[in-house]
């Protein structure tokens, strides 16, 4: 259809291949289930061998993709009717919203699915399967005690001095690059007028803004940055339980908290194992190995974290899968977005 | 008294059951089919306002940058959409040389440019059914000038289910109302019938030799039926009495001269000698002879009577009854002396009644006019002051005026009669008149004696 192609067009971004790819199961199944998401495949891992081992002869294809070239490439596969991925995996539930607007997903209906809260689902078509705060991270070592911003406001008093320590230390997602990256920013210019505040103080201290949560990371660890802003806390926390300089903060103003979406592509060839594998993320085993693995957050579901005070109920901001996100994916309002983004980081290369 | 029921007929409460369900059922279906209706109106009015308000809030978003066309899409347009929780969201702004400025390149354009700058449509988004709104803004500024058209549409899960539910809740509300009305409809017929109940128990709780009319308060409704019912009655009633006239007549007339006969055929049985014997034998015979026309008189005025009350009455030309009475011809038999001449006109006679029972009449008096008048007799059938007459004249004077005056006051009264022949006959004569409506009339005429059934003429013609 010309409308997905003037969108493909209008998102501009060439459809780079898959980062990462891996299999999993017997070699010679028959049927192979192929899943893309934009999920570590290390993270990711140990949630397939656990739906695997109850599903013997069954393999899955993994492949790890970057938010926005998955977005384009479903979009396309779906705009032709290609059979591509039979489950479709993002953090850029934005993204997901879109496509499933766009009619490219397949109904799905069970006892698990219809027991999800609405927030985290849509038409039944997609459904959020994770539960992850955007967190912040700092490394213990060079951040003193009392400069661990517990709010926004910390922040961006930190960053107020004309000489701050912080000034070009701080890391958050490019939004353009990072369809997560966007998402988060997008919740946060919703969400509060810090938002400005906080943009033009990264802008003016020369924050760095990047692609990738494991890029950010490694940095704070090793101390190229001293504070990253809106990291993905599954990530940050899977890197802090073997590296104790991370430090994570959720922010106490208020949390955002992201439900990965899942969405079964209509041209999937093999829908019913989808569907079956859909079920087993929502169920209480699938939810138990999520959890292992930090895909759900622990600190969202639990207030008594050791160490970082408690998180209320009321500072938590899930992003919910509701069509309203489809204004994040407006032409216009992404351009003026990024425009306004880049007069702010305009002293930066974005890349 | 039960051994014959009728046919089974559905009772009324059965029939007026029946008619309120079928009622109730057409009803209901028309009701459902307009609570239908109702719902997807309102469901679409309810959403239709929807899409009205986040186009109007997307238009009023739009702002103009140099000659640039900025549109700010507000969330609050699309958690307005949004209140639609499951449908999906198509929409577009184009500017005003029809360049897409955002959204979807390719929906469906609105029928026609609307000129109130508001419109709706019915289109499909992505093949899925879908509801349009059209709204236009006009700008007017030094680089932009001209109409920006806000389309947004939403597809129909919500109306759909909206619609349900309103239609839904129409017809669990009418079902509540039907079943009330059912209620109130058993109810109602009930006390509706209740009087054809008492009527029953009335007529149920009557002496089965009651035959006075009914006179329990009946419904208007019902009043044919039982005044049906007490003429029914009232003729029973008449002719129990007429039978049981005619018996007690009959055994009183029959006594007499069974008596007599009797007390003859022992004196005949004790007379030794054989010419007197003889005498006696002939006074049995006679008497015997005037044994047997009493009897036939006796017959003929229960058939009269019979006739008058059970068969139903027809044209009848009086002419035709005088024919017949002096064609048959009888007493040319009996007394060969007189001389019976018919005297009838052109015109017919037309009246309502029983040629029999009037032909039967006539004899009786042809009869009396033979054995009591003189020659000439004549029989004749006429209209006279507008009255039917079917007359039998004598040559001789007729009774004595003490005699007629008795005779007429009898007569009157259709009391029983009693004595001789002549009486009867006249009896037979004057039932025969009452029954028709009309009246036995006993005169001296210039040329004699005239008896006359005076009957009421019919209407039109034979």
């Amino acid at each position: 259809m010309r409308i997905l192609f003037l969108m493909i067009c209008l998102w501009g971004l060439p459809a780079t291949a898959q980062e990462v790819s891996r299999s999993f199961g017997p070699a010679l199944a028959t049927t192979r289930l192929l899943v893309r998401s934009t999920t570590d495949i290390n993270v990711f891992g140990p949630v397939i061998d656990a739906f695997l081992a109850t599903r013997p002869g069954l393999a899955i294809d993994y492949e790890q993709w970057g938010s926005n070239a998955l977005f384009d490439l479903s979009l396309a596969d779906c705009a032709v009717g290609r059979p591509g991925a039979d489950v479709v995996i993002s953090s850029g539930v934005h993204q997901m919203v879109q496509m499933v607007n766009n009619a490219c997903a397949a109904p799905h209906v069970s006892a698990l699915t219809t027991a999800l809260p609405p927030a985290l689902r849509w038409r039944d078509e997609l459904w959020g399967i994770t539960r992850e705060a955007a967190v912040m991270a700092y490394n213990r070592d060079l951040v003193p005690l009392d400069d661990v911003p517990l709010t926004r406001f910390d922040l961006l008093d930190l960053l107020r001095p004309t000489a701050s320590p912080y000034a070009g230390k701080v890391a958050t997602y490019d939004v353009e690059s990072s369809g997560l990256g966007y998402l988060f920013a997008f919740s946060d210019a919703r969400e509060a007028t810090t938002f400005g505040a906080l943009l033009e103080s990264l802008g003016r201290t020369g924050a760095v803004a990047t692609c990738c949560s494991a890029e950010i990371i490694a940095g704070v660890a090793d101390g190229t940055y001293l504070i990253a802003y809106n990291v993905l806390g599954s990530y940050a926390q899977v890197a802090a339980q073997s590296d104790p300089r991370i430090g994570i903060v959720l922010p106490q103003d208020y949390t955002l908290v992201l439900s990965r979406a899942l969405m079964i592509p209509k041209a999937a060839t093999h829908s019913a194992e989808a569907a079956a594998f859909l079920d087993f993320l929502l169920s209480v085993q699938g939810r138990a190995v999520l959890a292992d693995v930090l895909l759900i957050d622990p600190l969202t579901d639990d207030a008594s974290a050791e160490e970082r005070p408690p998180v209320s109920e009321t500072t938590l901001r899930p992003i919910g899968l509701s069509p309203a996100l489809i204004v994040a994916m407006d032409q216009q309002k992404r351009a003026q977005f990024i425009r306004r983004w880049r007069e702010n980081f305009s002293n930066q290369d974005l890349r | 008294m039960n051994s014959h029921i009728p046919p089974w007929q559905m009772s009324l409460v059965a029939r007026v059951a029946l008619a309120v369900a079928l009622l109730l059922g057409v009803g209901g279906v028309l009701v459902s089919i307009a609570a239908f209706a109702y719902g997807r109106q309102a469901a679409q009015d309810a959403y239709d306002r929807l899409l009205v308000g986040a186009a109007t809030d997307i238009a009023a978003s739009i702002s103009v940058d140099g000659g640039d066309l900025l549109v700010d899409l507000p969330i609050s347009a699309f958690q307005l959409l949004a209140l639609a929780p499951d449908d999906r969201i198509a929409y577009r702004v184009t500017g005003p040389g029809g360049e897409v400025l955002t959204g979807y390149a390719d929906l469906p354009d609105p029928p026609e440019t609307p000129a109130t700058g508001l419109d709706f449509y019915d289109a499909a988004f992505f093949g899925e059914a879908a509801r349009y709104a059209a709204v236009t803004r006009r700008f007017a500024e030094r680089n932009v000038s001209g109409p920006v058209e806000v389309i947004v549409g939403q597809t129909l899960r919500a109306r759909r289910a909206l619609a349900l539910e309103i239609t839904q809740r129409a017809l669990v509300v009418m079902a509540g109302a039907g079943v009330l009305m059912s209620l109130l409809a058993v109810f109602v017929v009930r006390s509706a019938l209740r009087p054809l109940d008492r009527l029953a128990e009335a007529v149920a709780r009557r002496d089965p030799y009651d035959l006075t009319p009914i006179k329990a308060p009946v419904p208007k409704e019902a009043i044919g039926m039982v005044s049906a019912l007490n003429g029914f009655m009232g003729r029973i009633d008449q002719q129990v009495r007429a039978m049981r006239g005619l018996i007690s007549d009959t055994a009183h007339q029959l006594r007499t001269p069974v008596a007599a006969l009797r007390a003859q055929a022992d004196l005949a049985a004790g007379e030794p000698d054989g010419t007197r014997r003889d005498a006696i034998v002939m006074r049995i015979h006679r008497r015997t002879v005037d044994l047997g026309h009493l009897l036939d008189q006796m017959l003929s005025r229960a058939l009269v009577i019979h006739r008058a009350e059970s068969v139903r009455r027809e044209a009848v030309d009086l002419r035709d009854a005088a024919l017949e009475v002096v064609e048959a011809g009888d007493f040319a038999l009996t007394t060969p002396g007189v001389e019976i001449r018919l005297v009838i006109g052109e015109a017919e006679v037309p009246v309502q009644g029983d040629l029999l029972s009037l032909t039967e009449a006539a004899k009786n008096l042809l009869g009396n006019a033979v054995k009591y008048g003189a020659s000439p007799v004549r029989v004749g059938a006429s209209v006279e002051e507008g009255r039917a007459v079917l007359w039998v004249e004598d040559g001789g004077s007729g009774p004595a005026p003490a005699i007629l005056d008795r005779l007429g006051s009898r007569f009157a009264h259709n009391s029983a009669v009693r004595g001789d022949g002549a009486g009867l006959g006249l009896a037979i004569a004057a039932a025969v008149a009452q029954a028709y409506g009309g009246e036995l009339v006993l005169e001296r005429v210039d040329a004699g004696f005239r008896a006359a059934l005076v009957l009421p003429l019919a209407e039109g013609s034979v």
